[in-house]
């Protein structure tokens, strides 16, 4: 059904009410034309008898009671998707931007996707090499998995997605796609993302979603599911392994929060709306693989802390739908380590597994298990002496403070340029572990002590390791 | 007469004008059928929950009542299974959809074609009471299930069919009731799902549901029948402890509620339970389990409905007859989404956006828990097992002070010990249960004499040990005297090798109270001799390094649970390594 409705009754922020809308369905899409304006596009939120409740995307400026006329389009926001997207940018509702035209269709779909349903999924397992040992000793990232990285303003998240990009061995070069959905980031950090993707040679893999900050907010709420609706197809259709990219989510709540304000809900924590959570389900959630398909979709979003505080609504309830956390420390930081990965608060719930025998190596669990143990004491150790001094110390502590060192210097701290090999990783791992007295040693059994506790060769390995500058 | 939508905003519609619609009433939206639930009645409008996405639906669409409670399928065929939050098979919606699910359509919650072997234990002639079991048949190799009268029904059988194969549609017996009127059972019967399900009476809590998990089964144990709140941020295993609990605790029965989380982890527990084997019973763990799975992306307004269905299928089993261990994971989405139906609705907030009457609501979740005298006259339990996931780990927020009030065990999971990876992440400072006392005597009967006392020493252990920590954190731990000294190293036992338990260890993952009682007589006995040593003035460092605390530390991983005779020799090994200090 297509019809026209002249006028509209009300606006308020990037909302209007349009009498007459019988016939109309809920959410379906809406092009409002204004004398001398481009169409713009809208959607529909509300029915209520005959008035509906369209969210205007580019905003509500020059719309008054009279200038306009109102198309129902009969059908949800879609998105044409084929092949061919990979190395094309569209704005952040799916519109091409750079100049090649419209997409040749295969399909069109739906940007909300559907609930993939629990038992069709299969159960992730397939471990992706990072080449980065933080990442892939600590906190081994899963092809399928939803990984955010936890970040805030000055740290170089980006620098890190883009190294993950770089040196992760995703799939194999054919079957490999990338897509970036870039919400409210700044004109340089996306001309970044793009520079480094040319760079690196994968720009023909490359799906770009950008909204710059001074875009549309409600552009904004629709980036990440055009981008996911562009990546499921990728993956679920054409049999790709997708590696997603969605910087910054912080911006997309706080998007989503001025629209919840402007309906006029009533706002949960920190003004953020009650069904937050929710809707960063329906973002998170479309990350897997499904029995029997190929391909695979793999998340990894970017969020900046606001004010570096984890307990913040956005990265508290990223926390509770995402599949563990990469958090990056200013501490580590402004000591000059990179990437500055904190391996206590980060995690990664799909390691257990993706690692061990068959696919890393048998001692990847315990080793792990101990290098996060063993680095919680350091922490211990450094308070500790904060308030009595370093020399008052036990020779246990002291010996503590000494592997912390060691462990940031060398097994954090490598460098942006620099890949490890996991055998790298674990064998480095074992060599800090051999500057610690045995008896220190409680999460692992005696039989890996004997095959890998060698503090003769341990401070040789480490030298090996540290990154010169 | 015939009723049409006239409003829609997210899952709530509207229908206009005077209704013949009821309260809690199933009826199916617009012209694809939708489920939906009324939720409220005013004299101009009928507000109706939709189950699923309301997208592209119009005004103008159809309403129609079903004149039935929103309700639950009750009968053979539910175990093994996994569900939505409206008790849709999820397999056979994948079968029938594919991988995403999209909306509208009801397949039946059990398999209709499927003929089950049943067998009679009435006759005709016979009087039976609602409750009474008067049939029976293998759901799975590990569960019989027994097929009942209705609650209510009741009166003298004047039909019996023969043992024989019968699918869930055919009629098994006719009861003619007193006044005359005849009614035909089959195996299934209908239950509303916000009502809980009669009982004879309620029996107090007597024995424990023993996990497998020391630091739940012996400092904050949870009773048969009892409720138990499992609060962390996330991070801090609140899926992990509901997952082994769910996989080794010895109730007859496991209903696992994924209520708006995490995809994988429904798959991985479908996928787990299959592959598991149940140590005692040497059969898969998932013939003995039913899941419910309403997962974050899925549609909200079931995923309120979800507990409900998970409680009610409990209580269906538990009338049978069995004990009943019900998981929900995770409370706190279940009352996010009455906060945005609430929400939808406009109702006044109270704390934090959630609607008042969330307490309400919580105790009636938590109040469903219990042993009781079945109205067929068995003993049986529900047991309930609630994750809650408070906003940035801060415990002071709604749900989890609400929770708290409603149930009587409280295990709280802390981020700084996940960060150390202690697990199970349960502190020992703030977790509590209130069922020690009911529990007292079937341990003190069951498990040994001294069993409570020990448990108080490694309380008292612990609790000196948190007061210590307060002065080494200020000025060391080397200038504490050795007495002091001792209960440190004595504590950091009881944490390391009696608290701390590897879940992906083959014997550390589940441990019998046989052996949890044994670990901490030997962490006891090394208390005892230690102690003395310290007492003629023999330092710490020098009993440290004879490797006896290590010893002890290291027994979870060196007995195995099949050998538990092995630790009675540890008092001998102690006074062996101590020898050497002397």
């Amino acid at each position: 059904m297509t019809q026209k409705i002249l006028g509209l009754q009300e606006v308020s922020g990037s909302l209007i009410a349009i009498d007459n809308a019988r016939g109309a369905h809920n959410e379906e899409i809406v092009e409002i034309e204004s004398a001398g304006q481009p169409t713009r596009k809208g959607r529909i939120i509300q029915l209520d008898g005959d008035r509906a409740i369209v969210q205007v995307f580019a905003g509500t400026s020059g719309l008054s009671r009279t200038n306009t006329k109102t198309t129902f389009t009969g059908h949800p926001m879609e998105l044409s998707l084929s092949r061919e997207i990979l190395n094309r940018t569209f704005n952040g509702a799916g519109q091409p931007i750079d100049g090649l035209g419209a997409v040749y269709a295969k399909a069109q779909v739906n940007i909300n996707g559907l609930p993939l349903n629990p038992v069709a999924r299969q159960y992730p397992d397939n471990f992706i090499e990072t080449g980065i040992s933080a990442i892939d000793g600590l906190n081994t990232l899963i092809r399928g998995q939803k990984l955010p990285i936890f970040s805030s303003s000055g740290m170089p998240h980006d620098k890190l997605a883009i190294q993950i990009v770089r040196q992760a061995a995703i799939g194999d070069e054919e079957n490999f796609g990338i897509v970036f959905g870039a919400m409210g980031v700044k004109r340089d950090v996306a001309d970044h993302f793009r520079k480094s993707f040319e760079e690196t040679g994968v720009m023909e893999k490359v799906c770009m979603f950008v909204n710059l900050a001074n875009d549309p907010i409600i552009e904004r709420i629709l980036t990440p599911r055009c981008a996911l609706a562009a990546a499921e197809y990728l993956a679920f259709e054409e049999g790709m392994h997708i590696l997603v990219i969605l910087t910054d989510m912080t911006s997309y709540c706080e998007a989503l929060r001025e629209f919840s304000s402007s309906k006029g809900e009533i706002p949960g924590r920190k003004g953020y709306p009650g069904y937050l959570y929710s809707d960063l389900a329906s973002i998170y959630e479309r990350a897997g693989i499904i029995e029997g398909k190929p391909g695979s979709l793999t998340q990894i979003p970017i969020l900046t802390m606001p004010n570096d505080d984890i307990t913040h609504p956005v990265p508290d309830l990223t926390g509770y739908i995402t599949e563990g956390q990469l958090v990056l420390d200013s501490a580590l930081h402004q000591n000059g380590i990179f990437p500055p990965i904190s391996p206590l608060a980060s995690l990664s719930r799909l390691m257990k597994d993706g690692i061990g025998e068959g696919y890393t190596r048998g001692d990847h669990a315990a080793l792990a298990n101990q290098l996060f143990a063993s680095y919680a004491k350091v922490v211990q150790a450094r308070s500790l002496a904060s308030v009595i001094g370093e020399d008052e110390l036990s020779p246990i502590d002291q010996s503590y403070l000494k592997f912390g060192r060691d462990f940031e210097g060398t097994f954090l701290n490598q460098g942006f340029t620099n890949k490890r090999s996991i055998v790298e990783t674990l064998d480095l791992g074992w060599a800090l572990l051999s500057t610690l007295p045995v008896g220190e040693l409680d999460r692992v059994d005696q039989k890996l002590i004997d095959a890998n506790y060698h503090p003769e060769n341990a401070s040789r390995i480490l030298e090996l390791h540290m990154v010169k500058e | 007469m015939s009723f049409t939508i006239h409003a829609i905003n997210g899952p709530v519609v509207k229908v206009q004008g005077v209704s013949g619609f009821f309260m809690q009433e199933m009826v199916l939206v617009s012209k694809r059928r939708l489920m939906g639930e009324v939720i409220g009645i005013t004299e101009s409008d009928t507000l109706i929950q939709v189950y699923e996405s309301t997208e592209g639906i119009q005004v103008g669409e159809p309403v129609e009542p079903t004149g039935q409670l929103l309700s639950c399928v009750l009968g053979p065929g539910i175990l093994t299974n996994i569900y939505d939050g409206i008790q849709r098979s999820l397999k056979d919606l994948a079968s029938e959809q594919g991988a995403f699910i999209s909306i509208a359509s009801k397949p039946e919650s059990l398999n209709a074609e499927k003929k089950w072997p049943v067998t009679f234990n009435v006759k005709q002639g016979d009087e039976v009471r609602g409750g009474q079991v008067f049939a029976s048949t293998p759901e799975t190799s590990l569960i019989t299930h027994k097929i009942m009268v209705p609650p209510d029904v009741s009166g003298k059988v004047i039909f019996v069919a023969k043992d024989g194969d019968y699918n869930i549609h055919e009629i098994l017996l006719k009861v003619e009731a007193k006044d005359g009127s005849v009614r035909e059972l089959t195996m299934t019967n209908r239950w509303p799902i916000r009502q809980p399900r009669p009982v004879k009476k309620q029996l107090g809590v007597s024995m424990p549901l023993v996990t497998g998990q020391r630091v739940i089964d012996t400092l904050f144990p949870i009773a048969k029948g009892g409720a138990a709140a499992v609060p962390g941020g996330f991070g801090a295993g609140k899926t992990m402890t509901q997952h082994q609990i769910a996989k080794w605790c010895d109730a007859d029965i496991i209903v696992y509620v994924g209520c708006g989380e995490r995809g994988n982890e429904m798959t991985e527990v479908l996928s787990e339970f299959s592959d598991l084997i149940d140590p005692k019973s040497g059969k898969p763990l998932l013939e003995r389990t039913v899941l419910i799975a309403n997962t974050s992306n899925m549609p909200v307004a079931a995923r309120e409905a979800s507990i409900y269905t998970g409680i009610t299928l409990a209580e269906y089993y538990r009338d049978m007859g069995y004990h009943v261990a019900l998981m929900a994971d995770s409370t706190s989405r279940w009352a996010e989404a009455l906060r945005e139906i609430s929400g939808r609705l406009e109702e006044m907030p109270a704390e934090e956006g959630f609607p008042a009457y969330l307490p309400s609501r919580i105790a009636q979740f938590y109040e469903r828990a219990g042993m009781v005298e079945t109205l067929g006259e068995a003993t049986g339990s529900v047991s309930l097992i609630g994750a809650v996931s408070p906003q940035g780990a801060d415990f002071s927020e709604p749900v989890t002070q609400n929770t708290k009030r409603f149930v009587r065990c409280f295990w709280a999971l802390d981020k700084a010990l996940a960060y150390a990876r202690h697990y199970p992440a349960i502190n020992w400072n703030d977790s509590y249960s209130e069922y020690l006392e009911d529990l007292e005597p079937w341990y003190k009967s069951n498990i040994g004499r001294d069993f409570s006392s020990l448990r108080a020493l490694m309380t008292k252990l612990l609790h000196e040990e948190n007061e210590l920590n307060e002065i080494v954190k200020l000025i060391g731990a080397d200038v504490l005297p050795d007495d002091q000294k001792l209960t440190l190293a004595i504590a950091k036992c009881v944490r390391v090798g009696f608290l701390q338990q590897n879940a992906f260890h083959a014997e550390d993952t589940y441990v019998p109270l046989e052996k949890q009682y044994k670990m901490m007589k030997v962490i006891a006995y090394l208390y005892e001799a230690t102690r003395k040593l310290v007492e003629h003035h023999i330092p710490v460092r020098l009993i440290a390094e004879c490797g006896v605390f290590e010893l002890v530390e290291k027994i979870k991983y060196d007995v195995a649970n099949s050998e538990l005779a092995l630790l009675d020799e540890y008092p001998k090994k102690i006074d062996q390594a101590l020898a050497k200090v002397e």
